[in-house]
């Protein structure tokens, strides 16, 4: 599960680099999240724009992430593709995250 | 008896057969094979031309199914999943065969969507069967002879190109 971590001051943007977040590398993706934000950024935004696919257990580890940064911290999420906002908007997810459409100009990651 | 056909290679493998609008897999009860299974799957001539919308519902779907006889029938014991998928009338029509435990009380699981009650208590599962409810038509469920037969239909719309 490759993510690749940019902190930009007070903000840390995590590009999720696989097209896939499912049951075979849910636990992975936790586990790397957990090192990954223990950078004290204030706003940890989480780029979901290349993943094709995530099933219930992405979406667990996803929440479960949120739980982990929290409670002073929010978990944003970033570039939802259609099959993935579905899971979010059936399990009524999109209610609990703020989700925005594409990364903000100019904090785009170069790689 | 299982399958008429040997069990496949680690990742499954999907066979067109000699009818074009049937498919039929075979795979490890692992969640690596159930993930290169969908691959395989979804690569098949039957299942190329699906739209996007109804090939990303129809993932979701079997994946849920798939990794919850992963989970539960099997509990992360070795066994293997059949899935026959048929094309019909803009419609897949899906049955899947384990071998593993039965459901609970020999039904399914109702599906609800767990209760969120506040920030620090958000669920992490349990939205399974509630995906699979809602992205599926005809859900049927039954035990015999020691396996389990899961059945459903979904969409089958074909993009344009």
């Amino acid at each position: 599960m490759e993510l690749v971590a940019d902190c930009q001051g007070d903000l840390l943007i995590v590009t999720a680099m696989e097209n896939r977040i499912d049951a075979a590398g849910a636990i992975q993706f936790k586990d790397r999240m957990r090192e990954i934000v223990k950078v004290p950024a204030r706003r940890v935004l989480l780029d979901l724009s290349r993943v094709a696919f995530l099933d219930s257990s992405g979406l667990g580890a996803v929440v479960a992430v949120m739980k982990l940064i929290g409670p002073e911290r929010k978990l944003e999420l970033v570039g939802l593709t259609p099959t993935v906002a579905k899971v979010f908007r059936l399990t009524r997810m999109d209610t609990i995250f703020t989700i925005h459409p594409a990364l903000p100009e100019g904090l785009r990651h170069a790689g | 008896m299982p399958v008429d056909q040997p069990g496949s290679g680690a990742g499954g493998s999907a066979e067109p057969g000699n009818d074009p609008d049937c498919t039929r897999i075979v795979i490890p009860a692992d969640p690596t094979a159930v993930r290169e299974g969908l691959r395989a799957l979804f690569d098949t001539l039957l299942l190329r031309g699906l739209a996007a919308a109804e090939r990303g519902t129809a993932e979701i779907v079997l994946a849920e199914a798939l990794n919850n006889i992963v989970e539960h029938a099997y509990a992360r014991n070795s066994g293997k999943i059949e899935l026959t998928l048929q094309l019909h009338c803009a419609e897949l029509v899906c049955q899947i065969e384990d071998q593993g435990e039965a459901m609970p009380g020999e039904v399914l699981p109702r599906g609800r969507l767990p209760v969120i009650t506040g920030p620090d208590a958000l669920p992490e599962g349990g939205f399974g069967w509630h995906l699979i409810r809602a992205l599926s038509r005809d859900l049927h469920y039954r035990r015999i002879d020691g396996r389990n037969q899961l059945s459903f239909r979904l969409d089958a719309g074909q993009s344009g190109g």
